[in-house]
């Protein structure tokens, strides 16, 4: 079937685009982009005014829960607030239960990605043998099965020897090693970051250190081997100090900063709710110089990727102390938002450049189709709302939990539809968008 | 004062004074033959304590039966929190038996503050954590008080492992709304990052912290914490830290010294200063239950508010 998207602003830096184009999509795969094209029998979507017409958006690091804690997220749940926050893709990380370490974890995900048949699912592998630290996990195998990349992502590889071995082998097969940066026995039994307001509050505190010292360690063995390392969840400004000096000696590093590190900070564990579980995460929220500096990075070009490490985790399990909650929060639904009314209104990032952290660098750096919408290329487009007015709203949201900080934010900026293959598989009734 | 008490960080420092004035109050109460009001006939009190405490639990308890509330304790070994029952389903299932207040006692920080969401009880925080323990503060401050009329202007020195204390974080809100002079001083590993920021001087000499001193406050040393490698032994920990007579001759000769406990004689005080003539140890104690009937009786204010009516 032919659809022609007709009069939205396309955004498209993979292929120096930036205007009024048409896109013509067919059989599941952009057919023409041009002006004024005609709809010549296909099904005409009109792009309303002021909206944008970009590659889909891919979140590459994502916790879809499947298989071992659906009662937090399945792939289907997952993979529908994926599509309704813009994401035409994921990549999961590999700590469900049991690890995704072996092929037939990574089928099942993948089989659970094709029935759900919303968003594409590219599975992450674990670095080691159930993410034990210990030896390596089938790698070639995973990249055989699905898999895209690979880490131990919840905790760091966890020795430098393993993490150079890592490297070496993945760069056969040209998959980055994804790590999750904490020097464990600095972080220890911590909570929140360190600094006043852990202090004041008697939490435990998790120094930026703790990141940036494993974020130095990696940087080094990347330089050593030759392989590509990714720094997930950025939080503090030393690690992204650490990222610069990678990137002016010619590191083969790349980073990606969450929307929670770039909009809030440890205040929020004071108030408005003092002790929320909602803002709780790892890495946690750090200092405003912190997440200046991560607003810093994404306008200078430092910083890669946005994502949202959507964590999900049931309402029982987070409404506990603080101290026994489990960390992290949902992001798919609330990323698009994010991103528009702190980043792009606020004159941070062009909206080319928006593009660039939420589709282009994310595809290029798992090796994945997408963040393109040149000729030929699959039909995943985000047409998103610039103005739309959104109000958070966590209990109507389609991941099954609702562990979210955002809940009743107002915000400029939203989604107006999600296509993935050419299939319009979310479609805001909020929005001027008909289709 | 608001429904329940969290912390010194909600308080005011009128509201801290009508703690402190009401407490003198109270105070005479356990003087008379008949240690008994009836000002809190027909409340109900649960003493929750997930986390041993005697002198804590022991003082609540006292100063709920001096005023006649209908009090109960619920000890819970802290092994079950984890195996068993959630703080919030437990606290749900006390709620549904109605009682007035509940004071709890939590190792984890902000415990009250889950409970203050959910509770439609009055909660007083008896110890959460790292956090706050605000009941001891008011009782330091109405000791404080009792030996030097005025807390503004004196220079008060908290010794000892600050970042675990719950009494430090609780003194230092209070004492500073109350315009003292506070040093803290402990080993640099024992002090809680950006504790500057609540107005507070640190220093690790212990001759700095308490020299022309009105008031000295030792902090237990937990020894568990020995594990941490915060420092190197204990014995050292005595030598560098420990409060000796030789250092209380650098107070203020009418110095007060002052331990929340329970102490651990030679690690913090020599056993001379704690039984020595500065020390007002034992009288905390004795305030503890006078103040605790002091905030009982204020967060109860409906009695008052009945009675007015």
């Amino acid at each position: 079937m032919k659809r022609l998207l007709k009069g939205g602003r396309l955004v498209d830096p993979a292929n120096g685009r930036d205007g009024m184009f048409d896109v013509l999509i067919d059989d599941g795969r952009i057919a023409r982009v041009g002006r004024d094209l005609p709809a010549d029998g296909a099904a005409v979507v009109d792009i309303p005014s002021g909206y944008i017409v970009c590659p889909g958006l891919i979140d590459m690091h994502v916790h879809l829960r499947e298989p071992g804690q659906e009662h937090k997220e399945t792939v289907a749940t997952g993979t529908a607030a994926a599509v309704a926050g813009g994401f035409t893709a994921v990549a999961c990380m590999p700590n469900t239960t049991p690890v995704n370490d072996n092929a037939g974890v990574t089928e099942y995900m993948l089989k659970k990605a094709a029935d759900a048949n919303l968003a594409r699912v590219y599975p992450i592998g674990a670095v080691s043998r159930g993410q034990k630290g210990e030896q390596l996990a089938d790698i070639a195998e995973l990249k055989r099965a699905g898999c895209v990349a690979i880490t131990d992502d919840g905790r760091p590889v966890a020795t430098a020897l393993l993490m150079r071995r890592a490297l070496e082998y993945a760069s056969m097969f040209d998959m980055p090693v994804i790590e999750h940066c904490e020097e464990q026995t600095l972080k220890g039994d911590g909570v929140a970051h360190e600094g006043f307001q852990a202090s004041s509050l008697g939490l435990r505190g998790i120094p930026s250190e703790a990141e940036s010292i494993m974020a130095l360690r990696d940087i080094s063995l990347s330089s050593l081997t030759g392989g590509a390392v990714h720094i997930a969840h950025m939080s503090a400004r030393q690690t992204l100090a650490a990222v610069r000096f990678g990137k002016s000696t010619g590191a083969r590093v790349t980073c990606e900063v969450t929307p929670h590190h770039f909009v809030l900070t440890d205040a929020m564990l004071a108030a408005p709710i003092p002790y929320d579980t909602n803002a709780k995460m790892n890495p946690p929220l750090r200092e405003t110089a912190d997440r200046d500096a991560m607003l810093a990075g994404l306008a200078d070009g430092s910083i890669d990727v946005i994502a949202t490490d959507h964590a999900p985790h049931a309402a029982d399990e987070k409404q506990v102390e603080f101290d026994h909650a489990p960390f992290g929060i949902t992001g798919l639904e609330t990323a698009v938002s994010l991103c528009f009314d702190r980043l792009v209104h606020t004159g941070v990032v062009s909206l080319p450049r928006l593009v660039e952290l939420l589709s282009m660098n994310p595809a290029r750096i798992i090796n994945v189709a997408g963040g393109s919408l040149a000729e030929g290329a699959p039909a995943d487009v985000t047409i998103l709302a610039p103005d739309l007015t959104v109000t958070v709203v966590a209990s109507r949201m389609k991941s099954k939990s609702k562990n979210t900080p955002f809940d009743g934010w107002n915000l400029r900026g939203g989604v107006a539809a999600t296509i993935v293959g050419g299939r319009i598989v979310y479609i805001n009734s909020e929005t001027a968008l008909q289709a | 004062m608001k429904k329940d008490l969290l912390g010194i960080a909600d308080l005011t420092p009128d509201d801290i004074y009508r703690v402190l004035e009401t407490a003198d109050a109270m105070r005479e109460i356990g003087q008379r033959p008949i240690k008994k009001v009836p000002t809190l006939r027909g409340k109900t009190v649960v003493n929750l304590f997930y986390e041993p405490s005697t002198r804590t639990r022991t003082s609540f308890e006292i100063a709920e039966k001096r005023l006649s509330a209908d009090t109960l304790n619920v000890a819970v070994a802290a092994s079950s929190v984890l195996k068993g029952e959630s703080l919030v389903d437990t606290a749900m299932n006390l709620e549904a038996m109605s009682p007035d207040m509940i004071v709890l006692r939590h190792a984890s920080s902000g415990a009250c503050h889950l409970l203050s969401r959910i509770c439609k009880s009055r909660i007083i925080n008896a110890g959460d954590g790292m956090h706050e323990h605000p009941t001891q503060a008011l009782l330091d401050a109405f000791t404080i008080k009792d030996h030097k009329k005025e807390i503004a202007g004196l220079k008060i020195a908290i010794v000892g492992d600050l970042l675990h204390s719950r009494v430090l974080r609780s003194n230092a809100l209070l004492l500073t709304k109350l315009g003292a002079e506070l040093w803290v001083c402990g080993p640099p590993t024992l002090v809680p990052p950006g504790i500057e920021c609540l107005g507070v001087r640190v220093t690790t000499s212990v001759d700095e912290a308490v020299r022309d001193a009105d008031v000295i406050m030792m902090l237990r040393i937990q020894q568990e914490r020995m594990q941490g490698a915060f420092f190197p032994s204990l014995r050292e920990y005595f030598n560098v830290f420990g409060m000796t007579a030789e250092r209380v001759r650098l107070a203020k000769r009418d110095v007060i010294i002052m331990h929340p406990g329970p102490m651990n004689r030679g690690v913090e005080i020599a056993s001379d200063v704690a039984d020595g003539p500065y020390s007002v140890i034992l009288e905390q104690v004795a305030n503890g239950v006078a103040v605790r009937m002091a905030v009982l009786y204020l967060l109860a204010g409906g009695v008052e508010d009945e009675a007015a009516a």
